[in-house]
């Protein structure tokens, strides 16, 4: 078994308002979490906005630095006190996607330059090497190297530079991705070309996912573990399919019985119109 | 009961033009609720803002005609013409993003009071407003809230309070719950889905989510590059979909529980979200009112 991803007893506590009257709100509340497997997993975090589940996302990422406790990576501490202080190898371990790729990247620089970057400065390539790695990595996500270079963002569509930004995220080699609603933002037809991507990620190029949703039916499809954020707690952590089969805590059942599905109604829905 | 004629619709871009609806030819029964469907740039947003008659330069209506059949507050009947006039009153809008629509430097209370021709009596206004938020899970205090003050829900229920405050005959909600999360949009949702039925009006639901589609909706609306791929009945368009497109859009999310799609890798998904399809304007019932552009049967045949 290998140690993928544990967080011990992470706290984060942002303050609210003014310098004296300042109000703590606590973001993260004790949150411990641990998976080891022998196979690369997905792990989803799902909650409520508000939950905490995007500062359990910037935690893991180094955005944010824990109040207390700390966050292990296949071994690695990369967050709390005795974290690698070394920004580029924890670049090399741990790689976020992020939820609105026409933010992610600049409008006013072609795309392709963020992957060079990345194959220079983080993963240390010069010249031919970070160009194949390029390549390569925008092959890996079904694009062609000729239809991104000199680029504008603009010229893409959500699906598409949701792949590159993949592509950028898989260059340096990362153990493990954290993607923080990396769908929302894409149309619902093709978001499955990106979920369907992170399983092939896994199975084939053998990396580990946190992924960050509130879309409780792509968890599902594509998650391993699944951990449930309210107010800042994980509320349950378990198995994917365990969890959502049988949920234990309300507050699941209550997510689960929210998603509209288009299998049993929440109500009845009386057609009254006659002849349309 | 709203008609529309033939209905095209275009941009205008520098010396170019973009049919952005083209050809949408549909009748819509009065006391429904109709969900459109379709992926961005299909046209429903356009679409509905046609149907509001807010046509605004650069889009144009390049053919075609809307007959709203409905009446306005003065009891005239409403026209492409006059429909300007009935915004609120006869017909109203949710906007996209609407949790981000309402002014954000003035009171909640001022908005209530702030359309052409409401009631003089402003007092007395914003007395049933108090009382009508109230209904609609709201606090009183809401009303002498800014927006900013407000969480999501509470912005997209006063969104809903604001368009239904009139009772008009027809409201467009054009991805009504696209912001909220899974718990507060079922509540709104519910609460849609009550006042139609207590207003026995009609509303136009724009979604990305066939789940909510499925929820919400009588009718089923799905569009493809500008044009009408399939409109019927949800019961009929979810249980046998006629056009790949539409059956695409169904299979295309995965179901929690439903295990089929975990092992064999929904990949007719993901190709599916990349694939062309040619949508004829012209529309066969193939069932009492289920209709589908034309092509769509005999091009399967052949596939199959």
């Amino acid at each position: 078994m290998t140690l993928i991803l544990k967080t011990e007893n992470l706290n984060k506590v942002y303050r609210l308002g003014g310098f004296m009257r300042a109000k703590p709100i606590q973001a993260l509340n004790e949150v411990n979490i641990t998976v080891e497997s022998d196979k690369p997993v997905v792990i989803a975090v799902v909650g409520e906005s508000g939950s905490g589940k995007t500062t359990l996302a910037k935690t893991l990422l180094r955005l944010e630095a824990p109040t207390s406790g700390r966050v292990i990576v296949y071994d690695d501490v990369v967050a709390g006190p005795g974290a690698i202080p070394s920004r580029k190898s924890f670049l090399g371990l741990v790689q976020p996607i992020f939820q609105n790729p026409f933010e992610a990247f600049s409008r006013y620089r072609p795309v392709d330059i963020y992957l060079e970057e990345t194959a220079r400065r983080v993963a240390g390539m010069d010249g031919e090497a970070a160009e194949v790695a390029v390549a390569d990595a925008l092959k890996s996500v079904g694009l062609d190297y000729d239809q991104v270079r000199g680029k504008y963002t603009a010229q893409f569509s959500g699906g598409e530079l949701q792949r590159i930004s993949v592509a950028r995220a898989l260059i340096p080699n990362p153990k493990l991705i954290v993607a923080d609603e990396p769908v929302s933002m894409i149309d619902a037809s093709r978001r499955m070309i990106i979920i369907n991507l992170f399983k092939r990620l896994r199975d084939e190029a053998g990396r580990s996912f946190v992924y960050i949703t509130h879309d409780l039916a792509t968890a599902y499809y594509i998650s391993d573990f699944v951990a449930v954020m309210n107010k800042g707690r994980v509320v349950e952590f378990g198995p994917a399919r365990q969890v959502m089969s049988d949920p234990q805590h309300d507050y699941t059942r209550l997510l689960l019985s929210s998603i509209p599905t288009t299998t049993s109604r929440w109500r009845e829905r009386p057609r009254r119109v006659a002849n349309g | 009961m709203i008609r529309l004629n033939d209905l095209k619709i275009s941009y205008r871009l520098g010396t170019r033009t973009i049919d952005a609806v083209d050809g949408v030819t549909l009748t819509i029964p009065d006391n429904c609720v109709v969900g459109i469907a379709g992926e961005s740039g299909s046209g429903k947003s356009t679409l509905m803002k046609a149907i509001y008659g807010d046509i605004q330069s650069p889009m144009y209506l390049s053919r075609g005609s809307i007959d709203y059949g409905l009446k306005g507050a003065d009891g005239s009947p409403v026209t492409a013409e006059n429909v300007r006039k009935e915004w609120f009153k006869t017909i109203s809008y949710i906007p996209q993003s609407s949790m981000n629509s309402l002014n954000p430097v003035i009171r909640i209370r001022e908005q209530f009071i702030d359309f052409p021709g409401t009631d003089s009596n402003k007092k007395r206004v914003l007395e049933r407003a108090r009382d009508y938020i109230g209904k609609l899970g709201l606090p009183a205090e809401a009303m002498d809230s800014y927006p900013h003050q407000l969480s999501g829900g509470m912005r997209q229920r006063m969104m809903i309070a604001l368009a239904t405050f009139f009772q008009p005959e027809l409201i467009i909600a054009d991805e009504p719950t696209t912001a909220l999360d899974v718990v507060v949009q079922k509540d709104i949702l519910m609460l849609l889905m009550e006042l139609q039925e207590k207003m026995g009006n009609t509303i136009l639901v724009v979604s990305h989510d066939m789940g909510v589609h499925y929820q919400v909706t009588h009718k089923m609306l799905i569009m493809y590059a500008g044009r009408v791929v399939e409109y019927g009945d949800t019961d009929s368009v979810f249980a046998d979909p006629q056009h790949p497109y539409t059956k695409m859009l169904i299979d295309s999310l995965p179901t929690i529980g439903d295990d089929s799609m975990r092992g064999v890798m929904a990949s007719q998904a993901g190709a599916g979200g990349d694939r062309a399809y040619r949508v004829e304007p012209n529309l066969i019932e193939v069932k009492p009112g289920h209709f589908v552009a034309q092509p769509a049967r005999q091009k399967e045949e052949v596939l199959a």
